[in-house]
């Protein structure tokens, strides 16, 4: 069986391409002159995902929920404290580098800034071309043909990071990401950085790109918004956790846990009579610290819900609908 | 009333960059003026303008304020009237306030530079603006130093440095896109309960169509240094009446209502 054939029949059975099972990241915190070690901080702590064949998973949250330190994980750009992460049947969580040079042709990854992730020094052919060299390989595709695929001209080969707009910059990361023809691209914030209207240009593009080559995407992003647009599934985390998974239209229309739903009450709409009429749940305080975070449910002290039960003991992820999953103890949705 | 009149106004840098370029602008006392555009539209360009601001730069046209013409005007006489009778808040607080000295320290500062008043008397309206914008426990949090407030904390802070002159306009640049969204939810309530208390008029300078929709009376699309379009906020969103008014609308992801297969775009691949 060649290598085409296998990838059509375990796309067939549905099996994820990407499983990420209790992941957690802890980083030390140090303190004063003499760095000493005061105690960790759970940047993440116990994620669980699964990203399915040509599937886009939104991951959304605030700040410091640890969404970017997810896709720093998952891309093994920072090494878990625990937990696993499966992606073509090996476990990354792991693999030393020279293990993970090979696995990074498949799992490649956008950044928000696409000015500070390109070479300034570089021209964009070069920039394009050293996706091969860190893998050893020659070339196979021109840059002229990468450009042409994210929208550029060939003649923007041989010019220099700083002669684009910020959305043009973006769409070179992008054919850098696709140089390799990965399978998986983890999207850390693409559209955050840009005008509305350049947003939706490179959200039009991850879409057209997903459809052409069976792409699939962890598409990180704190704008409902762009994620709703580009999404099939979503999770909702907040201070390191999963605290709901749905599928897109059951997220929006029903969303389950009191966060999830306080999140999308707080984005305001283009609508002046929508925004005159809708009700409002606005949260009250900041997001706890996460060094030390509150007992039972992180969402406890937010939350107009929480007593005794919230307080003393942490809610686990539980399926209440088909494809939705909440860490509540009183959902606004019951199974 | 009108309180705010600008009249073609054009802003050119030394560059020969004409930044803006004949604008108008009418702000009632008390109403709140949207001022939407993206990057390089040359809306905070006009907020400096209107201050004062702006001293590299060929400013030419009308800015009246409350029947006084601002460009007429000296540079004490500007500063007499900014922070006075126009206040401003700003994206980022933490680069608007000092690291050195606490958050009451920098209110009653404020206020001493147009009262006379004792550092006493400055501090307790220090405290009663920290308590009036909802910073729990006042007394105590006043002595906290910016490092150690959160990123809406010291955006209200900057409301409260503000507020404390009561100004009859606020110019906000950008207040809230710093901020996550459930504390931008809590910014722009603050916003409207103050809007309704004091009656300050505010000019609310964005690029989020939402943040307009649930503030604004009035608003003014600007796009290359002009206003392309303009009217009462209903108006503009419901029946805009220029494709680039009505792009900007469309080309927003949106969390409620159909899901198009394709967002619309603006033209070119820029």
């Amino acid at each position: 069986m060649d290598e085409d054939d296998q990838r059509d029949e375990r796309a067939a059975d549905r099996s994820p391409l990407l499983e990420v099972r209790n992941l957690v990241k802890r980083f030390p915190v140090r303190h004063g002159l003499t760095q000493r070690l005061a105690g960790h901080v759970a940047a993440v702590d116990g994620v669980s995902l699964t990203v399915g064949p040509g599937e886009t998973l939104g991951l959304v949250g605030e700040s410091g929920c640890g969404k970017s330190t997810v896709a720093k994980l998952i891309t093994r750009l920072e090494r878990p404290t625990s937990g696993s992460i499966h992606f073509a049947a090996r476990d990354l969580a792991g693999l030393n580098e020279t293990a993970l040079r090979p696995l990074r042709r498949d799992l490649q990854m956008v950044f928000q800034d696409p000015f500070s992730s390109l070479n300034p020094r570089h021209t964009v052919r070069q920039i394009l071309a050293g996706a091969y060299r860190y893998q050893g390989l020659e070339p196979d595709q021109p840059a002229e043909e990468l450009l042409a695929r994210v929208g550029l001209e060939a003649g923007h080969a041989d010019r220099h990071p700083h002669e684009f707009s910020g959305g043009q910059a973006q769409r070179i990361g992008i054919a850098r990401a696709l140089a390799l023809r990965p399978k998986l691209v983890v999207c850390d914030e693409p559209v955050s950085a840009l005008d509305v209207s350049v947003q939706a240009q490179i959200l039009n593009l991850l879409r057209d790109l997903q459809d052409e080559y069976g792409l699939s995407y962890l598409f990180i992003a704190h704008d409902l918004g762009a994620v709703r647009q580009i999404s099939t599934r979503i999770a909702v985390m907040y201070l390191g956790s999963v605290v709901e998974t749905a599928d897109r239209d059951t997220l929006f229309a029903q969303p389950a846990h009191p966060y999830t739903h306080a999140l999308l009450s707080a984005v305001p709409l283009p609508d002046p009579d929508l925004e005159a009429s809708r009700e409002r749940i606005v949260l009250h305080g900041d997001l706890p610290s996460p060094l030390d975070p509150p007992s039972g449910c992180r969402f406890r002290t937010r939350c107009l819900k929480a007593d005794e039960l919230c307080a003393a003991e942490r809610p686990q992820l539980r399926t209440i609908a088909l494809g939705q999953q909440v860490a509540c103890h009183y959902p606004e949705r019951t199974p | 009333m009108t309180l705010l009149t600008v009249r073609d106004l054009a802003v050119e840098f030394r560059s020969g960059v004409r930044a803006v370029d004949g604008l108008d602008l009418d702000l009632d006392t008390g109403r709140v003026l949207g001022v939407v555009g993206e990057s390089g539209s040359g809306k905070s360009v006009t907020s400096l303008a209107v201050l004062g601001l702006l001293r590299d730069a060929q400013v030419s046209g009308e800015i009246r304020f409350d029947g006084q013409e601002l460009t007429a005007l000296d540079r004490r006489a500007l500063r007499r009237l900014r922070g006075n009778r126009i206040a401003m808040i700003f994206q980022d607080p933490l680069s608007c306030l000092n690291p050195y000295y606490s958050v009451a320290f920098q209110i009653a500062e404020a206020y001493r530079a147009h009262h006379r008043a004792g550092r006493k008397q400055a501090h307790r309206v220090a405290v009663r603006m920290l308590d009036r914008v909802g910073i729990p426990e006042p007394e105590r949090r006043a002595r906290c130093y910016p490092h150690e407030f959160s990123g809406g904390m010291r955006q209200r802070v900057m409301i409260a440095m503000a507020l404390c002159l009561e100004p009859d306009l606020l110019i906000a640049d950008e207040p809230t896109t710093a901020l996550d969204v459930t504390v931008q939810a809590q910014i722009l309530q603050l916003l409207r309960e103050l809007r309704e208390e004091a009656g300050t008029a505010i000019m609310l300078i964005t690029h989020d169509m939402g943040v307009v929709a649930g503030l604004a009376d009035q608003v003014v699309v600007m796009h290359q240094g002009r206003a392309v379009e303009r009217g009462p906020v209903r108006d503009v969103f419901h029946r805009p009446q220029e494709p680039y008014t009505r792009g900007l609308l469309a080309c927003v992801p949106r969390i409620d209502g159909p899901l198009p297969d394709r967002l619309p775009t603006l033209g070119a691949i820029t």
